[in-house]
């Protein structure tokens, strides 16, 4: 009946991963380094994984490393339902079930020799990371990088060192605001719309990546229409609960998209009717 | 492929040698309406049945069903339903959304555990006697079936006329003895039944072709209907419930006393009920009635079609009609009110 395939592959058995380091980057991120334990976990920028924890459940994580990660790869993890909050008493050695990696990530080949401007609202960087860190190996690949990162508090941030090197390095432009004053907090205070007028001139000629909360997304696309930038422009890296990631259980589905399948990266104008996505 | 005439008679013998070697699923009555269920004796079969009160796809995607099992041992394992059966009973409408389900199934990632029981069944469908209440199966092409079934039998009065259309189903009417070759006029008499359920499986008239329902709904997404019909939706989920093509679902784990084991499972979902679309933190992406109740037309009409080729995931059953308490899910009251508004 079956002539779809000749594997008879399980679709939603997960592969053993052995979990090589974790640190709790704040209050309720957890990175972790993780490898596959039969072979080696081949993925693009913007996938995303099914992490299984026994008797607890499934969830749908983001890739957040570079596929140019030599050694495993990476995850942040926010602390919030059962299986999340089971993540986060992971320790070195203990392995998870990790099924994928699944979805359309970015767009990395269609963006060679572009200048890209990446807008990142809180845990919205793990995603885009994935992409930034990718850039940054193939520098000479790309145009100009430009990243705003805006966090809700100072305490929340996270991924210090590595944001304290970006500001460094003169081949990327990142900006970074935080929402509430903070005594330990010297730069900008805001949301992370006040800090798109500073790159009025790189994002005319740029494409442009959002990720961040839902309603972060209704107030940067007011502030990029009105500075009119195209919707073919935009790239939206959307958030679902994708319950199966092979695009059966609906639960992702945005009028005629599966997110797990189509997504979770869109460009703008491929989202003909968006009050449902965003 | 062979197509022969079973008397009653014949019939009657052929279903009590099903029943002899091996599972047996079959239309009965319970309490004054019908259902799937397995079949003991030939003499709980409904042939003549109306509508069943669930749709036969619980037999391939059950309601709860275990994907796999997981033991510290030994890991994660698959878990599949081995054992074979034979469904009797399947109306064309029925069989033309499991065949829009196989589609789905197969397509993209391939679904092993729907393929597992899938093709451990032999379908018997059955032409429609009795018109149910709220079938509009005439209206959506649905009346009369012409693949995906093994064996089609066709009540032509008193007796029947049995086309194999599988080699599976060849072997299995090899068994129905004394069953002669059928006629030309045995053919006839098909065709004029099929002829008349074309029209008569029609309570309820659409007033456009099924082809026109994409574009009817590309024009038709903020049009106040559905605000109108939601305002009483109870968001119960029955209408998904009940439908043949609604096939969503949700996976949770379940672990054992002791905490030895754990078994991964996965239940039917319903996108009119809320929460179905709610995120990590909170956010629910269809929090509004009307949206829910408009994804649900809308799947039906407009995005399943486009995975499977155009046909219409509607496959007028009815049953979400009679399914319905405020009386809104009627899904052919909504295109008719678009044709009026909108035009095709």
């Amino acid at each position: 009946m079956c002539q779809c395939c000749d594997t008879k592959k399980d679709i939603y058995l997960p592969q053993s991963a052995t979990v090589s380091k974790t640190r709790l980057m704040n209050g309720t991120e957890l990175y972790l380094r993780l490898s596959m334990d039969d072979g080696r976990l081949e993925y693009q920028p913007g996938q995303f994984v099914e992490v299984s924890m026994p008797g607890i459940g499934e969830v749908p994580i983001t890739i957040t490393s570079s596929p140019t990660l030599k050694d495993g790869f990476e995850m942040v993890v926010r602390r919030i339902g059962s299986v999340t909050n089971a993540i986060h008493r992971l320790k070195p050695g203990d392995k998870i079930g990790i099924r994928g990696p699944y979805g359309h990530g970015y767009p990395v080949d269609e963006m060679k020799g572009r200048n890209l401007v990446f807008l990142c609202g809180g845990i919205g960087l793990v995603p885009q990371r994935s992409f930034i860190n990718y850039i940054l190996d193939n520098r000479s690949s790309y145009g100009e990088l430009t990243v705003l990162l805006g966090t809700k508090c100072y305490a929340q941030r996270f991924f210090h060192s590595e944001l304290t090197g970006w500001t460094k390095r003169s081949d990327i432009n990142f900006f970074e605001t935080v929402d509430q004053e903070d005594d330990c907090w010297s730069g900008d205070v805001g949301v992370v719309t006040t800090l798109i007028p500073k790159i009025e001139p790189q994002l005319k000629s740029a494409q442009v990546f959002v990720c961040g909360p839902p309603i972060m997304y209704k107030f940067v696309l007011m502030s990029l229409a009105e500075m009119g930038i195209p919707k073919d422009k935009i790239y939206l890296n959307l958030e679902r609960k994708m319950r199966c990631g092979v695009g059966k259980c609906g639960h992702c589905q945005i009028n005629n998209f599966y997110v797990c399948i189509d997504g979770p990266v869109f460009r703008y104008s491929d989202l003909n009717i968006a009050p449902e996505a965003i | 492929m062979s197509v022969r005439k079973l008397s009653k008679n014949v019939l009657t013998g052929f279903v009590d040698g099903l029943i002899s070697g091996q599972k047996v699923i079959g239309v009965q009555a319970k309490g004054d309406r019908f259902e799937f269920a397995p079949l003991l004796s030939v003499k709980d079969l409904r042939l003549d049945y109306d509508v069943t009160l669930t749709p036969p796809k619980k037999l391939f995607q059950p309601p709860v069903e275990t994907l796999m099992t997981y033991s510290a041992d030994e890991g994660y394992k698959s878990q599949y339903d081995s054992e074979k059966f034979v469904l009797i009973g399947v109306h064309p409408y029925d069989m033309i959304a499991i065949n829009q389900m196989d589609r789905i199934f197969s397509q993209d990632n391939c679904d092993t555990h729907y393929f597992a029981r899938r093709d451990n069944a032999t379908i018997i469908a059955c032409d429609v006697v009795t018109p149910s209440e709220n079938v509009f199966a005439s209206s959506m092409g649905t009346a009369v079936v012409k693949k995906g079934y093994d064996i089609l039998l066709t009540d032509v009065g008193g007796e029947y006329i049995a086309e194999a259309a599988t080699e599976k189903g060849e072997k299995l009417l090899a068994m129905a003895d004394g069953a002669p070759e059928a006629s030309n006029q045995d053919l006839e008499k098909r065709q004029q039944v099929w002829d008349r359920n074309n029209k008569i499986l029609n309570k309820h008239k659409l007033d456009c072709k099924p082809s026109d329902i994409p574009n009817l709904l590309a024009k038709a997404y903020n049009h106040p209907v559905w605000e109108e019909k939601a305002k009483t939706c109870f968001s119960c989920g029955s209408c998904n419930q009940v439908c043949p093509t609604c096939y969503c679902f949700n996976v949770q784990d379940d672990v054992s006393w002791g905490h030895k084991t754990a078994r991964r499972q996965r239940f039917w979902d319903g996108c009119l009920l809320d929460g179905f679309t709610k995120v990590a933190g909170g956010h629910e992406f269809r929090k509004n009635r009307a949206d829910r109740f408009r994804h649900r037309l809308y799947r039906k009409g407009k995005f399943v079609p486009a995975k499977i080729g155009g046909e219409i995931a509607c496959v007028g059953c009815g049953r979400c009609v009679g399914a319905c308490l405020p009386d809104i899910a009627n899904p052919v009251n909504v295109y008719n009110r678009l044709v009026k508004d909108i035009g095709v």
